[in-house]
């Protein structure tokens, strides 16, 4: 103990104790924290607006349910472009969450070696790849060994991006599940993956669907990959091995057409995107919930469980 | 620092006059046996060494300052330690007439004999009391309903929960206050029908009515089970076991009946930490 009275006056005396100054200061910090959040929300809301205005005018029946009409005309509309994100978000999802879910599973519960920590880099390495990139991989060891352009390469494709996405976002909630509860089941006499599959998981599934759904909502608008892939049409979905459509795909042709009509559709197009990306994520998250839980994850995302 | 190596030498030396008296307190069946067991996490020797004979049906208490080695000591009759990268057991824990450690057994197995409290209450978050206390049971196999009632019934009697839940089996169980949540966890690890309870400080985290509550249940519980409790609070030692052990720094100091370890302590160090001297 070399710290004597003297001493401590003397170190509280460094203290400031300009207090008026310093809640002047903490309002400032305040303020200057919300500015910079209604900087953020400007362009996400601006955004939202401008394509609610611009597309809810194209939106019909007709628009939601026929093929796409002539170019110029402002006839027809994104059938089959609805129909085909809906197989493609559906498809990749079949292949690309479970992969994840397991490399998650495998990086969080299993994951203190060596494999895991590699794994656990290239994973996010490829978490950053330029999707066009995973567009031309697809187009190679898919489309030109099968000789067409193919659904299932779109699928493949989308599941590329998803799985890097699925594994670190489940790998992360898994984490945050605490020890105690392994440590619970283990002393319950369980096995190792009855613990992880019907405790810890559990214990996590808020923060995996979470991640699920970005992932999703990730792929919802990918459109470099589609065009390498499914390459686009308008007709109805018929068969795996021919071209499909999708509503990025859509959306981008449209936008691209000198005629306004035409560009209208796209702003439309781009709405109902929206509107199935938003739908997914209400879905899913209100099925995954149960009783009070569900509205709660509703207004809440990520929400487990109550402390 | 002297002062530190001084009272260690000191302990070597007692330690060889004292352990015969120490490992055989009193002619009685053992249901555990603990021998020259050595416990290292990395390079840092958890466990000094331990032998220790656990009687049957009766309370053995573990007492010791903070770092003394109970907690880890305890966890490797459950062979919790296989959850732990770098701990390493050496030695042997007879349960019965079976070596927990050897190489042909099946932790998980005996782990169902061994139930576990642990010192702050975990039950998992996103089950019901009723699935809480059942989870053993069903993640083990069991189905039928009939008597998946019946042990919840049971043992949230032995572990007194039931006359405040009975009620709201089906309320999610962190809803329940500590020292309910605690007593949860003590009719969960009953239920799997152990054979030796072990409990790492189960009251640590809870007032004193909830302290005396679970008390309660341990008396109780004791004329089924072996009971093994690890507590920092010498008043709860006295009050529950029947068998003390004092640890110090790895080392099992003195372990004798409770009644004359703490009125007649052998070793002087143990005679300075229950009078409180130290701790």
């Amino acid at each position: 103990m070399s710290t004597t009275n003297e001493k401590r006056e003397e170190y509280r005396a460094l203290f400031k104790n300009n207090v008026k100054k310093r809640l002047l200061v903490d309002k400032i910090v305040h303020i200057i924290i919300f500015a910079f959040v209604i900087i953020a929300i400007i362009p996400l809301g601006s955004i939202l607006v401008e394509v609610f205005k611009n597309g809810i005018t194209a939106i019909s029946y007709e628009f939601l349910t026929a093929t796409p009409g002539s170019i110029g005309t402002g006839d027809g509309g994104i059938g089959p472009a609805i129909q085909g994100t809906l197989i493609i978000i559906g498809l990749a999802s079949l292949i690309g969450v479970p992969i994840g879910v397991m490399s998650g599973i495998f990086l969080s519960e299993y994951g203190d070696n060596r494999l895991a920590r590699n794994v656990r880099f290239f994973n996010d390495v490829f978490m950053e790849f330029p999707s066009i990139v995973l567009g031309i991989f697809a187009f190679l060891v898919i489309v030109l060994i099968l000789g067409h352009f193919s659904v299932w390469a779109g699928a493949f494709a989308l599941a590329l991006i998803m799985f890097p996405i699925v594994a670190r976002t489940t790998e992360e909630s898994l984490k945050m599940v605490p020890v105690t509860y392994r440590e619970a089941g283990t002393a319950l006499g369980l096995k190792k993956w009855v613990i992880t599959f019907r405790i810890v998981i559990s214990a996590a599934k808020g923060g995996m669907i979470t991640g699920i759904l970005l992932a999703v909502s990730r792929i919802g608008g990918e459109t470099a990959p589609l065009i390498m892939t499914i390459l686009g049409s308008s007709q109805f979905f018929s068969s795996m091995d021919v071209p499909m459509d999708a509503l990025p795909l859509r959306i981008w042709r449209l936008s691209l057409l000198p005629y306004e009509s035409s560009q209208l559709q796209g702003w439309g197009a781009a709405l109902v995107l929206i509107f199935i990306i938003i739908g997914i994520n209400l879905a899913i998250r209100y099925y995954f919930g149960n009783g009070n839980e569900r509205i709660m994850k509703l207004i809440k995302p990520g929400v487990t469980a109550k402390k | 620092m002297t002062t530190l190596s001084e009272t260690e030498q000191k302990i070597t030396n007692s330690i060889d006059s004292q352990i015969s008296d120490a490992i055989s307190p009193v002619e009685k069946k053992f249901k555990m046996i603990a021998e020259n067991v050595t416990i290292h996490y990395g390079n840092t020797m958890g466990v000094k060494n331990v032998t220790m004979k656990f009687p049957e049906k009766s309370v053995t208490a573990l007492i010791g300052p903070s770092g003394c080695g109970k907690t880890t000591f305890l966890r490797c009759l459950n062979r919790m330690h296989d959850m732990t990268k770098n701990a390493k057991v050496e030695g042997k824990v007879m349960l019965d007439d079976i070596d927990l450690y050897d190489k042909s057994i099946d932790p998980i197995y005996h782990r169902r004999k061994v139930g576990m409290v642990f010192q702050k209450p975990n039950p998992f978050p996103t089950m019901s009391i009723y699935d809480n206390v059942t989870a053993g049971l069903k993640l083990n196999g069991v189905k039928d309903k009939r008597i998946l009632d019946e042990i919840v019934e049971d043992t949230l009697k032995m572990a007194y929960l039931w006359d405040e839940v009975k009620n709201d089996l089906k309320k999610s169980a962190i809803e329940l206050s500590g020292g309910q949540q605690q007593r949860l966890c003590i009719a969960r690890a009953l239920a799997i029908q152990p054979e030796v309870l072990l409990m790492d400080e189960p009251a640590s985290a809870l007032d004193p009515i909830a302290t005396q509550k679970i008390e309660e249940t341990i008396t109780e519980l004791k004329k089924d089970y072996t009971i093994i409790i690890v507590t920092h609070n010498m008043q709860q030692a006295v009050r529950v076991s029947d068998y003390t052990g004092f640890m110090y720094l790895g080392e099992l100091i003195e372990f004798r009946e409770t009644k004359k370890l703490f009125t007649d302590p052998k070793n002087d160090l143990t005679a300075k930490y229950v009078q409180g001297q130290f701790g």
